[in-house]
Formats: C-alpha cells, sequence, structure tokens
C-alpha cells in the first residue's frame, strides 16, 4: 500500500512512548477523547514492559475516518518522551521509510532497531521547552505534535485536557501552554500525516474498552450477580462492575479463588438471578469443574474468558486466541456448552448480551471469548445499540402439578423452580439424575438426560448472529474474535486489488452450526482460516465440526504480536492465484 | 419464625427419598435433627435451601423437602454464599462432610468464616472419607490406617472449631449425631444467630470408622457456657478432649451485605460515562 502521499489520510497510527511515570497513556486518552470530540473514529492500545509500576509504556494509537477494529501494519509516527527501554516496542510499532521518529534529543539518539527502517528523525526538545513552561510536562509537549500531526485541532485538544484537569484548573495555562508549544513544533512537518475530515453526519459515539463493553453488554442482558476474582486482563471488566452493578440493583462479591467465583455464580443463578464471572486462560482451567456441573445441573451462567497468551501464565498482558480449544472442548463428560466469541470492540457488549440471553434462555454455561486486545484496548464506536435482548428463563409456576425439574421436553428445556416457589422443591444435581432430579446411575436416565441437554442447544434457532458474513467471491476468510478487524481490512484491500473474497467471522463457535457455515460458504471453493495462535486451534474445530471446500489454508501466529492486515492480504492474493484443486 | 400458626411438624420436611447411608450411619440423626430444627425455625421448605458438595453426608439435601443444590466436591460454601448474597431472602444451610469441607473445601471454609455471610454451615464429621470406602481425611488420627495410608498419615489432625474462631466464623458449636434432639437445638439457633455460623457434629461411620460408636459413651456437655471472646472459645476448645458438645462462641460481628446503590437505576442510565 502506499504509505506518502499529500492528499488527506482515512487513517493514521502513532505510538506514544516513554517510561512509567512519563504520562504517554495519558496523553494517547486525552489524543484520542480529542479526536472522538472532532468527529474521528479511533483506538488505543496500551502496552507495557513487564513491571508492575514504572515500566517502559506506549500508546498504540490508530485514529481514522471510519470505525476500526485493528491496528495498521505500519505506525506513521513514533513519539517518544524518552528512549529509556523503549526498543522493547519494536515488533510492536513497525515503521519504515515514510515514519517519522519524533525524540528529545536530551534523552539520546533513538534506538537503532527504530532508525534501520530509514524512518525520518526528528528532534524535539521536549524537555527543555517543558522547562521553559512552568507547571507543564513533557507528554503534553508530545499530545501537542501528535495532534497537529493529525490535524486534531487545538481546541478539541484543550477542551478534553480542560476537562481532565477538573480538580487541578490551576494547571491548564501551563498545559495549554505547552500543548501549543508541542503544535507549533509539528507545523513544520506539513500535511503528509492530516487525517481527511471526519464524516459529518453522525449518530452517538462511545469511548469504550472491551472489558467495559462486555460489564455492560451483560447489564443489559440482565446479569444481577458477579463473582470477582482478579486476573489479567480480565480485571478492569470485574472493576467496571463493582460500582456498576448495585446501580442497577444487582450484587458483586470478590472470590477466594476462581473455584468459589464459579460456584458462587452457579449458586446466585440457581437462585434465580443470573450471573456472571470475567477470568483469562489459567482462571478458566479452573472453572471447567463447575461449568461442567452448570451443564450438568442446567443452571445458567456466563464465563468471560478475556482471553492472553498461554499455556499457563503464558504471557498475562498480551493478546492470543489460544483458550478455542478449552472453550470448545475443556470439560470432562459429554458436556454441551455455548461459547460465543465477539468480533469487535463494540461487539463485546453485543456479543455479552447475546450470550446472557442464550445462556438464561437454554439454562447452560455460556463461555464469551473474548481477548486482551479487545479487553484492554479503548476504542471510539458507534453507541452500539440495544439488543433488547434479556434473559428469559422458563420457569416453573407454583402449583405445577407433577414438578419434575429435569422434564424431558421437545425442545430440550425444562421449567426451572426457582427457590420461594412453594411445592416445587427440588435438589439441583451434578449427579446424573432421573427427570425428577434423583440421582441415577440407570443407562436410559442417563441416555435421555445426555440427548436433553443436547438437543436444546443444537435445536434453537440462533438467527443472524452466528456469524457476519459479508462479500461475495469465490475465497471465503473464515476467523473470529479479534482477528476479524483485520481480515475485514484485508478483504476490501483485495477487492481494491479486483480479487474478491467473503468474510465469515463467525461469533457462534459453539454449538458448531455446520448448516450455516455450508450456506454461507455456498459457491466458495477456497478457505482462508485466519486465528492468533501457534496450533491452529480453530482450523481443527472447524475440521472436526464442518464440511469445508478441499483447499483449505490456514494462516496463523501465536501472540503478542497481532494479526495486521497486510499479512491477511497477501494471503488473500496467495490464494486467488491458486486454482482450486 | 413469626407465625406460629403456620409452623410445621417436622415431618413435613423430609422427603420421601431413602438415603443411600448404611444402616447405623450417624447421618440419619442429623437428617433427623434438621428436620425438627427448620420446624423449630418455622420458615417454610421452599423458603430453605440446603446446598452441599460430594460425600456421603453431602447427599443429605434431597432427602429434606426444602429447595437442595448437590453441586461439586469441595464448593458447597461458594455456592452457598453466591445463593445467599443473591437471594438474602432465603434461609441458606450448607452440610457436609470433613473431607468435602476441611481437605479439598478448605480454603472456601477459611473465607467463608473471614466473610461472615448470614448462613449455616454443618460438618458432619467422622473422620474419614466414607463415599471413596475409607482414606484419611483432614480429622483422621495421625495413626489411622488403611489401604491409602497402611502406616497412617503421620500428620495433625485439623481443629475445624478453633480454625473457624481464627477465621472469624461469628457461631461455633460442637453436637453430636447421637443425640438429635440435641443437635436440632444447637442447629436452630445456629440458623437464627446472624452472620456465618459454623456448626460440627461428630457422627460416626460405622462401616469404616466401627469405633466410633464409642463416642456415644465419650461425649459430654460443655461444662460453661458459650462465650463471646473468641480468645476465651480457642483456649476452652484446644483444651477440652474433643467431646465437649454445645455452643461454645456465639459472635457479634457485623454481618456481610455487599453494597448497595442507592437509588435503582435502569441500565440505560449507566451510557452516559461511554458518550463522548
Amino acid at each position: 500500500m502506499t504509505t506518502t502521499t499529500s492528499t488527506p489520510r482515512t487513517s493514521v497510527c502513532i505510538a506514544l512512548c516513554g517510561s512509567g511515570g512519563a504520562g504517554v497513556m495519558t496523553a494517547g486518552n486525552l489524543l484520542l477523547e480529542a479526536a472522538a470530540q472532532a468527529g474521528w473514529y479511533g483506538l488505543m492500545v496500551r502496552s507495557s514492559g513487564p513491571q508492575i509500576r514504572g515500566g517502559e509504556a506506549a500508546a498504540l494509537m490508530r485514529i481514522a475516518t471510519h470505525p476500526i477494529d485493528c491496528m495498521d501494519d505500519r505506525f506513521d509516527a513514533i513519539v517518544a518522551v524518552d528512549w529509556q527501554n523503549i526498543h522493547r516496542f519494536a515488533d510492536e510499532v513497525p515503521l519504515d521509510r515514510s515514519s517519522l521518529i519524533v525524540g528529545d534529543p536530551e534523552q539520546g539518539a533513538p534506538p537503532e532497531v527504530f532508525v534501520k527502517s530509514g524512518a525520518r528523525a526528528v528532534e524535539l526538545p521536549m524537555k527543555k521547552i517543558a522547562k521553559g513552561i512552568p507547571g507543564s510536562w513533557p507528554n503534553m509537549i508530545a499530545l501537542g505534535f501528535a495532534s497537529q500531526l493529525l490535524g486534531i485541532p487545538a481546541d478539541k485538544v484543550k477542551a478534553v485536557v480542560a476537562r481532565s484537569l477538573k480538580k487541578g484548573a490551576e494547571q491548564l495555562p501551563a498545559s495549554v501552554a505547552a500543548i501549543e508549544a508541542g503544535r507549533a513544533a509539528a507545523a513544520g512537518e506539513g500535511a503528509a500525516f492530516t487525517l481527511a475530515a471526519p464524516p459529518a453526519a453522525r449518530a452517538k459515539r462511545w469511548l469504550i474498552t472491551g472489558n467495559q463493553a462486555a460489564g455492560f453488554g451483560a447489564i443489559r442482558g440482565g446479569v444481577r450477580f458477579v463473582a470477582a476474582y482478579p486476573i489479567t486482563p480480565a480485571t478492569e471488566l470485574l472493576e467496571y462492575m463493582a460500582p456498576a452493578l448495585p446501580q442497577v440493583g444487582g450484587v458483586l462479591v470478590q472470590a477466594e479463588d476462581e473455584l468459589a467465583s464459579v460456584n458462587m455464580i452457579v449458586g446466585a443463578s440457581y437462585g434465580g438471578v443470573p450471573a456472571l464471572t470475567a477470568t483469562a486462560g489459567p482462571g478458566l482451567a479452573l472453572m471447567t469443574e463447575a461449568l461442567g456441573l452448570a451443564v450438568a445441573a442446567e443452571v445458567p451462567i456466563v464465563v468471560v474468558d478475556v482471553m492472553r497468551g498461554g499455556p499457563s501464565t503464558g504471557i498475562p498482558a498480551k493478546s492470543e486466541q489460544s483458550d478455542v480449544s478449552i472453550a470448545l472442548w475443556g470439560l470432562h463428560g459429554d458436556a454441551p456448552r455455548l461459547v460465543i466469541a465477539p468480533n469487535s470492540i463494540a461487539d463485546c457488549l453485543t456479543a455479552t448480551q447475546w450470550a446472557v440471553h442464550l445462556a438464561e434462555a437454554l439454562q447452560a454455561p455460556a463461555i464469551v471469548l473474548s481477548d486482551q486486545f479487545f479487553g484492554q484496548a479503548r476504542a471510539v464506536t458507534d453507541r452500539p445499540a440495544d439488543s433488547g435482548l434479556v434473559g428469559e428463563r422458563l420457569t416453573a409456576p407454583a402449583g405445577s402439578e407433577g414438578y419434575k425439574r429435569y422434564a424431558v421436553t421437545d425442545s430440550g428445556v425444562s421449567p426451572m423452580a426457582i427457590p420461594g416457589t412453594p411445592g416445587l422443591a427440588y435438589t439441583a444435581d451434578g449427579l446424573e439424575h432421573s427427570e425428577r432430579g434423583i440421582p441415577s446411575s440407570g443407562a436410559a436416565d442417563h441416555r435421555v438426560q445426555l440427548a436433553k441437554r443436547e438437543r436444546k442447544l443444537v435445536a434453537h434457532d440462533y438467527g443472524a448472529q452466528w456469524a457476519d458474513v459479508e462479500g461475495e467471491g469465490g475465497i471465503a476468510v473464515v476467523t473470529f474474535g479479534s482477528c476479524t478487524g483485520a481480515a475485514r481490512e484485508a478483504i476490501a484491500r483485495a477487492r481494491a486489488d479486483g480479487v474478491n473474497a467473503r468474510l465469515v467471522s463467525m461469533r457462534l463457535l459453539a454449538p458448531a452450526r455446520p448448516k450455516l457455515l455450508a450456506a454461507a460458504l455456498d459457491g466458495v471453493d477456497r478457505v482462508l482460516v485466519v486465528e492468533q495462535n501457534h496450533g491452529g486451534q480453530f482450523l481443527r474445530y472447524l475440521r472436526a465440526e464442518f464440511e469445508l471446500p478441499r483447499t483449505v489454508r490456514s494462516f496463523r501466529h501465536p501472540g503478542p504480536l497481532p494479526i495486521r492486515p497486510e499479512e491477511v492480504h497477501r494471503q488473500i492474493l496467495a490464494l486467488e492465484e491458486e486454482s482450486p484443486r | 419464625m413469626n407465625d406460629m400458626a403456620v409452623a410445621l411438624q417436622p415431618a413435613a420436611y423430609k422427603s420421601d427419598y431413602k438415603p443411600i447411608w448404611c444402616p447405623g450411619c450417624g447421618d440419619y440423626s442429623v437428617l433427623s435433627a434438621f428436620t425438627k430444627a427448620f420446624s423449630m425455625v418455622g420458615r417454610k421448605p421452599e423458603e430453605i435451601v440446603v446446598v452441599s458438595g460430594i460425600g456421603c453426608s453431602s447427599r443429605l439435601p434431597a432427602y429434606l423437602s426444602s429447595y437442595g443444590f448437590h453441586g461439586v466436591h469441595g464448593r458447597a460454601l461458594a455456592a452457598a454464599t453466591g445463593l445467599k448474597l443473591a437471594r438474602p431472602d432465603l434461609t441458606v444451610v450448607a452440610s457436609g462432610g470433613d473431607g468435602d469441607g476441611y481437605s479439598i473445601g478448605g480454603n472456601h471454609f477459611l473465607h467463608a468464616c473471614r466473610r461472615n455471610v448470614d448462613l449455616t454451615y454443618v460438618v458432619m464429621d467422622n473422620h474419614v472419607y466414607g463415599m471413596t470406602k475409607g482414606q484419611p481425611s483432614p480429622t483422621t488420627e495421625p495413626d489411622w490406617q488403611s489401604k491409602l495410608s497402611p502406616t497412617g498419615t503421620g500428620l495433625r489432625v485439623f481443629h475445624p472449631l478453633v480454625v473457624a474462631l481464627a477465621a472469624g466464623a461469628n457461631f461455633v458449636a460442637r453436637a453430636f449425631s447421637g443425640d438429635p434432639n440435641g443437635v436440632a437445638d444447637i442447629l436452630a439457633e445456629a440458623i437464627r444467630h446472624p452472620g456465618f455460623s459454623f456448626v460440627e457434629i461428630l457422627s460416626p461411620c460405622v462401616t469404616f470408622r466401627p469405633e466410633q460408636r464409642n463416642w456415644k459413651q465419650a461425649v459430654h456437655p460443655a461444662p460453661v457456657g458459650a462465650t463471646d471472646d473468641p480468645a476465651k472459645a480457642a483456649r476452652r476448645i484446644l483444651s477440652d478432649d474433643g467431646f465437649n458438645v454445645g455452643i461454645l462462641y456465639r459472635g457479634n460481628r457485623p454481618v456481610y451485605r455487599p453494597p448497595v446503590g442507592k437509588a435503582k437505576k435502569q441500565p440505560a442510565d449507566l451510557e452516559k460515562e461511554f458518550e463522548v
């Protein structure tokens, strides 16, 4: 793709870097908010070193004229307040000859790993300028420089800074002066990085992280009980819920471990209250036994897994789609469950709301496969509309004659008695049981109950939400989750090259819907499977559960590096060259 | 509790399912004591939930006419905590055995005591894993020999009552299944007492620990009444013979209450914080 142009840009990527405490995350958030105020879309990913506090930090930003769900292939600029350990971000901040390296000469020369890209170095004496403006900080100079570079109006930047300084209004003049100094320094860079005007007509926009979105989606769906055990990168979801949930009459409790958190939500949901917990791979591994209990006892629960690099403790603060197998197959026994994968930050809301709805309707556990990229990235999105889907559990009314909790029904869903209802008391059981819920090791009861629990998931009509299917052509990119944004951009680039490909981004991974995928792939003879893990877990799942065309290519690599649009674009073009076998 | 006119007889709290327990098992008497205690407390069967884990004694919920939850091994207290916090209107009792509660569920025991949610935890302690046919539990004597521990465990026994006190339980009692009326009185008190009430019931396993039949001769009432001083209670319990039966500690710690919102909002009211 072309990287230098004097015409306004539809998308610009910029990284703000520095040591911990240098305020680059603050500057990044302010830049994103200013861009949002001015009408652009954007995305900010926080990246930091392994230190708990004080390590190197980078705000990886992309601002665009249209909604975006991934980073671009390369960065237009890196602005570093200092270079302390910033070379560690080299993989995450790829530069090229048309990029800018903006550094403070007082902090030394830019690291060789950036310089060798051929990017042009620009000196910006942030520390010195800040010293000349008492009460100002170098990160505000960086913010001013970046905002001018991108063409974000000064008044929007000053307004968001003023709002952020609500409690320290006396600091505002210094910050404004620093921003102006930074903008003046960038004036000489011309319009090479200037964004095209944002869309004129705009609906309500939100600034939200995937973790917040999933939490709010759960609230919209009716979740009123959360048990929380902290784990990176899911903690922010729970921290969002802690003050939010009581406002809508809900309860959040911190559990002593993940075994407790998942059993607490099973207990709460047995009591009739839609319940959720959030975790990451290590926590999900601990929760698998109780997920099986939710299957057997038919208690709806929702577990949001914000995936990170694994196995074991792995790479806690970086993204990877490597919990596909444990989510799909990780329970003992024949244990049908729902697995739902949001495919954008906004969809973290919609998909989680849907997961609550489905879990409640089908009296089954639902695992929502989010990931660190979604969870911790902050995006400017259009307000996600309320689907109106809430948990609607089939309950048994008082006075039901001859009540059987696990009655075999056509749909597989049996009316659930909620404690407090007279005349229907029963014991929910993880032991295999008869229709009345009495423990049974009989072959007939086991067969009938297994079939019932499978049937209720398989027989359900999931509607069009099962996947996002876009475009036409003989090539299909089949993917899920956070690879979707890159796949969508890759397909658009291929279209510009004259190659048509369609996108199938699967939101419902379990139960598998072979007929729906077959229909989505009608006329497709080549499939590119895109996922971010080492072993091809999604590919193996597709091969196990679906009929695929003969030509299937896998494009994958593990985290922490994201799947980038250009990587997928090249794969599509290569597949176009191949005639179907 | 308020309307004695509707108080049900103990028999009304029994279900019609026959227990799987061995003849002579102490748990039969505990089951009978549960029905008596529920009758004394006066809540209707549908207002009570008994939550359990896995093991012989964890089968108890289905033998009652109240609601029941028979979950996974060791997690009864977690499920009971979630249920009680979500449904504070219900009377929630967790029950199980010594292996379930003190070994696999030990962490939840500590934190349930600390948290002090208003629920009652009943452990039927027979110093053995009965359902898996006779392995040592945390309360088994160090020299007790079994297939899994041919020379005994050599381990110090776990002291649940003192651990409960140290961790913050708000009511601590020891009972003996051989005296169902005594158990029922203690259970009723435990249920009525606010916060986390812990009742350890010596309940013999006549199959794998037949010598426990002698517990009948060994037990005796606690020589003094309950104290509200946990240090005093702990000292008494540590120096007794292990067969001191009665309410040993009644605390007055504040009951855990999760934060509640000031004004009830609708989900749409929460959108503002995301708006640009």
